[in-house]
């Protein structure tokens, strides 16, 4: 049973830590602003959970397990708002997305592209 | 009667971080709920803006568990995105209607939207968010709808 708990933990931990690095390489892969907060947020929700969900049972039934839960509660709520946060001061300040890798119209459709950015808003 | 139990949770809340049950500890507890409580009070008295929570217990729970098995997938589709050696990244903003009443559940519906990688709520707007998605698929909009409803239905719980 322990054995079970240990490994589990363990595959916990490292998968979160592969999504971190994951989303490391992401940041630094993808081409812009926009496209790298979304590599980002790997790191925020599936690191993060796994992360916490791997030393939660690392920990066992202990205080330090409700400690975490209620970190995890924190980062559930905070992470997405700060990643809005970044998002609204960068569209604010007049920052959108590539034009060369940004959404285009299918072919069929004929009319304008909503490549020229919403602004009216 | 809401002091009361914010009290309790407070206390319940400095017990479970501190986990040093001396009388000493437990007295700085005391002190800080009742400060905190005094402050509180003040500001509620001064602005009269309190938030409430209208949602319904287990269908928040149940949606907390739909979401994480939603967090899992977009993970997972955005993972292989970025090992993908071409990335297949497909940028687009537009815009989605939000039906929920209250603020609470239009920041639930608008953090579960940021939360699942692949989208993020940029703006908000009477009525909507602006939404940025970094690989677009006309599924996105019948996924986001759905989301949209659940939320609704969980907000509209204590009306029944």
């Amino acid at each position: 049973m322990s054995i079970l708990v240990e490994v589990l933990s363990w595959v916990f931990l490292i998968g979160g830590s592969v999504c971190v690095i994951i989303g490391s390489i992401g940041t630094t892969r993808f081409p812009d602003f926009w496209s790298r907060l979304h590599a980002a947020s790997i790191t925020d929700s599936a690191g993060m959970i796994l992360l916490i969900l791997g030393m939660c049972l690392q920990a066992g039934f202990t205080l330090i397990t409700v400690k975490l839960i209620i970190i995890g509660i924190f980062l559930f709520i905070t992470g997405p708002t700060t990643t809005h946060a970044v998002a609204n001061a960068a569209w604010v300040s007049g920052l959108r997305p590539d034009k060369n890798t940004s959404f285009k119209e299918p072919t069929t459709k004929t009319g304008k592209s909503s490549n020229q950015k919403p602004n009216k808003n | 009667m809401r002091l009361v139990g914010t009290a309790i949770l407070m206390m319940a809340l400095w017990l479970l971080m501190s986990g040093i049950y001396k009388p000493l500890i437990i007295g700085f507890g005391v002190i800080s709920v009742v400060i905190t409580l005094w402050i509180t009070r003040r500001m509620d008295r001064t602005d009269n803006d309190a938030v409430e929570l209208n949602l319904g217990l287990f269908k928040s729970i149940s949606y907390f568990g739909w979401l994480m098995v939603e967090i899992v997938k977009a993970n997972w589709a955005v993972i292989k995105i970025i090992l993908s050696p071409k990335m297949a990244i497909n940028q687009h903003m537009f815009h989605i209607d939000h039906t929920q009443k209250t603020d609470v559940g239009q920041v639930i519906f608008a953090n579960s939207i940021t939360l699942t990688p692949g989208t993020i709520a940029v703006e908000t707007e009477t009525g909507g968010f602006l939404i940025h998605a970094v690989s677009y698929s006309s599924d996105d909009l019948d996924a986001l709808a759905d989301m949209d409803a659940r939320v609704t239905k969980i907000e509209a719980a204590n009306d029944v």
